[in-house]
């Protein structure tokens, strides 16, 4: 009984939130599909042509997954952060929070639509990529697993940052301040090899790194980091998150007075 | 047989240290129609709130339809509807997709849930503007999706809280006849509102709140008995110059109005007598106040002297 209304009432959150993205599919789906295509041509084909080959393969082949991957985090945070605060402020969070949903089936349910849309986004930039260069898969299932375990973070990294968030400003600040940082920091544009020990050191570091290396390794068969590596971090990161989402819930903390 | 909702020794203390509630106890049963009253920050929306688990509480036991909420949240949660005082749905989103969405909260499977969203959407008049999205209502219509929204998953009592606030007559009435007729269906109701003659005319039983405290807590019939004296006021033939009248409390207001206080020892007839005795003709005659209204302002009068008498102490 229990079981089969959770299953329901988690069903309702994932239809509600990947309905609101493709609502307004002008705002969520088409902007990264822009940006990732200018970063093609800047990057890719005027600079790029210049840089040479990077880990053995040519400068726009070698970007790609790192471009591909920071779509994924972009939006999968920026969708649960914005869809979360925006039910806070409309107060129609109270819509659940009065019902017998399961803190458990809240958190799954936005971030489940925050993957929706990251991975979705990620694979309309594999076809804009598509355009400019020759995908190869060296591993599907690193892929699909990186994918899934990152948009997975960053939904809950933007559910987090909801809960907390008392303003529209506070829910862009830390993808300005901090994502966005170390998302360029993170190797999207080269390989952390390049960097002086001391800055390779402090590389690793940063989460992202980690994120963008095995994606890469799933394309290219290269990768910066070990693999193993890439995916403890992934999973400390999602079961830390996951755990610090719950307690804020429960607590009703930005939620309940 | 359990009681609708039950509550004992509920305080509330909000950061900062306002103590909303100070220790009240409630009894609401299965199938009353119950009204509480009480002024603006008397506690009645922070009660409401802790009930529905959208406002934590500081101390005290509450259980719904014998489900504690500390122990069994969700089951307790699964027999309350609650429509809130501030429209609280996504303004952007068809009236449709906000009913249905909030019966799959309750576990609705969606095929009923379209069923009961086309039935109460016809009932509360809202059907041509069920693809609408939310915004574009008007306020009475948002009243009422939020009562259409209550009703989805067919809870076993109805919460609402000022749920006529802003509305005007006809629709109030249609309202209440809307709520009537969920009370005769067995549905528990508890309704706060500021129109008196709305508690007045709906409920049976009532608690008055004021300052966190209940101070009246009894069958509406009871409480109306206890009112010792109403005020009539009758209009009376232009010119008519009337004077004060013996053995009774009145106030000539002008030339053609006279205020009578009658006590419940008095008959209405012994102020015609004596109007009868000046050659003074009635037009007609109406109470002063809502009957309730007069015991509202002398029980919230009382029980704020409690409180400033209990803070003196």
């Amino acid at each position: 009984m229990a079981t089969s209304r959770n299953i329901i009432a988690l069903k309702s959150i994932l239809h509600k939130e990947i309905h609101r993205f493709m609502r307004i599919w002008v705002q969520t789906l088409v902007p990264p599909a822009i940006t990732i295509s200018l970063y093609f041509v800047i990057f890719g084909s005027l600079i790029g042509s210049r840089i040479g080959d990077m880990g053995g393969f040519d400068y726009m082949s070698f970007i790609v997954p790192g471009l591909i991957m920071m779509s994924v985090i972009t939006n999968s945070y920026s969708n649960v952060a914005s869809s979360f605060f925006s039910a806070k402020w409309q107060r129609n969070v109270e819509e659940m929070l009065v019902a017998p949903v399961p803190n458990w089936v809240i958190v799954a349910g936005y971030v489940g639509g925050g993957m929706a849309r990251g991975i979705l986004v990620g694979g309309i930039v594999t076809l804009v990529a598509m355009f400019f260069v020759d995908i190869q898969i060296h591993n599907i299932w690193v892929i699909i697993f990186t994918v899934a375990l990152t948009s997975a973070t960053f939904a809950l990294g933007g559910l987090i940052n909801a809960i907390f968030a008392g303003s529209f400003d506070d829910i862009s600040i830390i993808p300005t301040f901090i994502l966005t940082p170390l998302t360029y920091l993170g190797g999207v544009f080269y390989s952390i090899s390049l960097l002086p020990e001391f800055w390779q050191g402090v590389s690793q570091i940063n989460p992202i790194v980690y994120m963008v290396n095995a994606f890469r390794y799933g394309f290219l068969g290269i990768s910066d980091v070990s693999l193993t590596l890439s995916f403890a971090v992934l999973g400390v990161f999602i079961v830390s998150l996951y755990t610090i989402a719950m307690v804020l819930i429960t607590k009703g903390i930005g939620l309940r007075s | 047989m359990p009681s609708a909702l039950e509550i004992s020794g509920l305080k509330k203390i909000y950061k900062g240290g306002f103590q909303a509630l100070k220790g009240i106890d409630l009894t609401v049963k299965q199938g009353d129609f119950f009204a509480l009253l009480g002024p603006n920050g008397a506690g009645k929306s922070t009660t409401i709130g802790i009930i529905t688990s959208l406002v934590n509480k500081s101390a005290g036991k509450i259980s719904v339809f014998g489900h504690d909420i500390d122990q069994e949240l969700e089951s307790a949660k699964s027999f309350i509807g609650l429509v809130p005082q501030e429209f609280n749905f996504n303004q952007f989103e068809p009236l449709m997709k906000i009913l249905v969405n909030q019966a799959g909260y309750y576990g609705v499977e969606r095929s009923i849930a379209l069923q009961r969203a086309e039935k109460y959407l016809k009932q509360l008049d809202l059907w041509d503007k069920r693809n609408d999205a939310a915004r574009m209502l008007s306020g009475g219509m948002k009243r009422r999706l939020m009562i259409a929204r209550a009703l989805m998953h067919e809870p076993k009592m109805l919460i609402l809280d000022e749920p006529t606030a802003g509305v005007d007559i006809e629709l109030r009435r249609s309202m209440w006849n809307f709520l009537r007729e969920l009370n005769q269906q067995g549905i528990t109701i508890i309704l706060t509102t500021h129109y008196l003659e709305e508690a007045e005319m709906l409920c049976r039983n009532i608690a008055i709140i004021d300052s966190g405290i209940i101070v009246e807590n009894t069958d509406m019939k009871s409480l109306l008995a206890k009112l010792d004296i109403e005020t009539f006021v009758f209009d009376l033939k232009p010119n008519s110059a009337p004077q004060a009248l013996a053995e009774l409390s009145s106030r000539v207001i002008d030339d053609h109005t006279l205020e009578v206080d009658v006590k419940k020892s008095q008959t209405i007839n012994s102020v015609f007598i004596e109007l009868n005795k000046q050659g003074i003709e009635v037009l007609s005659m109406r109470n002063k106040s809502n009957r309730l209204e007069e015991l509202f302002v002398s029980l919230v009068g009382s029980g704020q002297a409690k409180v400033d008498s209990a803070a003196k102490e």
